[in-house]
């Protein structure tokens, strides 16, 4: 099991049209989350340059300079930037192949070129193998109670993220958002609760969040000087 | 118990009286004509009655407004209902506010229907808080004349609160320690979810004993047979028994909707009389909305004073 950043590419008819107008496309593939996941990796954004290719054809007869490469992690200024710094001169357009926060350490870097995103970007999941799925189970609210509630975290497991959980929308253990399909977190966590012995922890009154904690934008650590990157 | 008492359900309430409260739906509506009718019928027979606050999800009128004309206009008192789906801390306080300003005395505090269930079902959900923190907030401003964050209020508000429950609820053991979360924290009094059984009410009547909390039992006559067939079938944990609905459904074939209704004050009027009878209920909260007329029939059928 992982626990990365879910994506999902976008249409390609929307990768399309945000780069109409753009001759030359640097195509830069992610192998972190977007690369293991096989979303926006090596193989992707290989893909991804014969298709844009292909359409601009299509379209106008015209051909599509387009470069694919792909890095590291994008979401590491440092490792991004080397990568891609000896060949941006011959591009006019990024489409950055990998989660929201690569495509804007992209942007933030290369302020002169279009930035186009290749994805969109869903939640930090984690992938069931078995049946292919992704589950969204962590919001990084900033105030882990997971200790408390048998490791289910009803921030992002609740759809209303309660705290005094369940709500009147359960029926057997299923919530109301989505037509009573999906597990009611709260049950969950009180089935497993009340199977070791702590249902203390289940009655506990939990006073309202600090949304501060979770405010965006968010910083965490290093020095206020911006890091340099050569 | 030497509690303060501010409303003229609370005050029914602790003399032990067996208790009636109504209901009323605002809609989608800028004319308040037939909250205002809803509540000339119910006006006598019931102490007081709720006003409901966006239900399922639904953006109609606010509920603030009807409670005070209803109080103001028909002399009927009101139990406010508050959800926490549409409005955060900030919102929630400065409408409690207002609403003691005109004269609320009850606010029943609800965590609210998903916002994905309603009519407007892209709206962005709040839920800053949920209705055990709001039952917080609540108790903050009355107790102690202070908001969630301390701040001082001038002429801090005299409120009870009520909060919602469901007999229904399965598994039911989560639902009773919600509760005895929410009286800890100083919830006065639960209405219900409706119930149809009197098993499921005499059942929820007994594991809540222990809180010493008055319960209302919900009960909610049938405005037609579409709408028991509806609830049957898409309201996930309510359970209509076989008698009932065939009751029903033999009144409709033999006089049609006019048989159906009477056929439904024979069957709810019985209902409350067993729930007065052989329950420890501290009264019944009768949901008619869009048909109040049928409340008194109901309780007169029940035969309680």
């Amino acid at each position: 099991m992982n626990h990365l950043i879910v994506m999902e590419q976008k249409p390609l008819e929307e990768i399309v049209r945000m780069l109409d107008g753009v001759n030359k496309v640097l195509i830069v593939g992610c192998n972190g989350c977007a690369g293991i996941y096989q979303v926006g990796g090596e193989k992707q954004a290989e893909i991804m340059k014969v298709l844009l290719e292909m359409a601009r054809k299509l379209k106008d007869g015209k051909k599509l300079n387009a470069k694919a490469i792909t890095v590291l992690r994008q979401c590491d200024l440092q490792i991004a930037v080397t990568t891609i710094q000896p060949l941006i001169d011959n591009y006019d357009a990024v489409l950055s192949m990998a989660c929201g926060a690569g495509v804007q350490t992209l942007a933030e870097f290369f302020k002169n070129k279009i930035i186009v995103p290749a994805n969109n970007t869903k939640f930090i999941g984690m992938q069931d193998r078995e049946l292919g799925k992704f589950h969204e189970l962590c919001s990084a609210c900033g105030q882990c109670i997971l200790f408390e509630t048998e490791g289910i975290c009803p921030i992002t497991r609740c759809a209303k993220g309660l705290l005094n959980g369940p709500c009147g929308g359960q029926a057997k253990g299923k919530c109301e958002v989505g037509g009573w399909t999906k597990d009611c977190a709260w049950v969950l966590i009180y089935n497993r609760l009340k199977e070791k012995g702590h249902l203390d922890l289940f009655s506990k009154f939990r006073e309202e969040r600090d949304f501060r904690i979770s405010q965006s934008p968010r910083e965490l650590g290093g020095s206020e000087e911006k890091e340099k990157v050569q | 118990m030497t509690k303060a008492v501010y409303s003229d359900l609370m005050r029914q309430l602790s003399e032990r009286r067996f208790v009636f409260t109504g209901e009323l739906e605002p809609v989608k509506t800028t004319n308040l004509h037939e909250v205002l009718e809803g509540a000339k019928a119910l006006k006598g027979h019931v102490v007081a009655a709720n006003v409901t606050d966006n239900p399922t999800a639904f953006a109609y009128m606010n509920a603030l407004i009807p409670s005070y004309m209803i109080q103001k206009e028909v002399g009927l008192e009101a139990i406010y209902q508050m959800t926490t789906r549409d409005r955060n801390r900030i919102a929630l306080t400065s409408d409690l506010l207002a609403a003691a300003a005109v004269g609320i005395k009850n606010v029943l505090a609800l965590t609210g229907d998903h916002t994905t269930v309603g009519d407007n079902p892209q709206a962005k959900p709040v839920f800053d808080l949920d209705s055990a923190t709001l039952v917080r907030l609540i108790r903050k401003m009355v107790d102690e004349g202070v908001d969630l964050n301390k701040n001082k209020i001038e002429d801090p508000p005299k409120f009870h609160v009520g909060i919602g429950a469901n007999p229904n609820a399965d598994p039911l053991e989560p639902e009773i320690l919600k509760i005895e979360r929410k009286v800890k924290i100083g919830a006065e009094f639960v209405q219900t979810q409706c119930v149809y059984d009197i098993e499921r009410a005499r059942r929820f009547v007994n594991a809540t004993s222990y809180l010493n909390i008055p319960v209302l039992i919900g009960i909610a006559p049938f405005k037609s047979i579409a709408m028991m067939e509806w609830m049957v079938k898409y309201v996930p944990g309510i359970f209509v028994p076989d008698e009932i609905q065939q009751r029903l459904r033999k009144a409709k074939e033999k006089g049609g909707k006019e048989a159906v209704l009477q056929e439904n004050i024979e069957i709810f009027g019985d209902l409350v009389k067993e729930v007065r009878k052989t329950t420890k209920a501290d009264g019944v909260h009768l949901m008619a909305v869009g048909f109040e007329w049928i409340v008194p029939k109901v309780i007169e059928k029940s035969g309680i004073k």
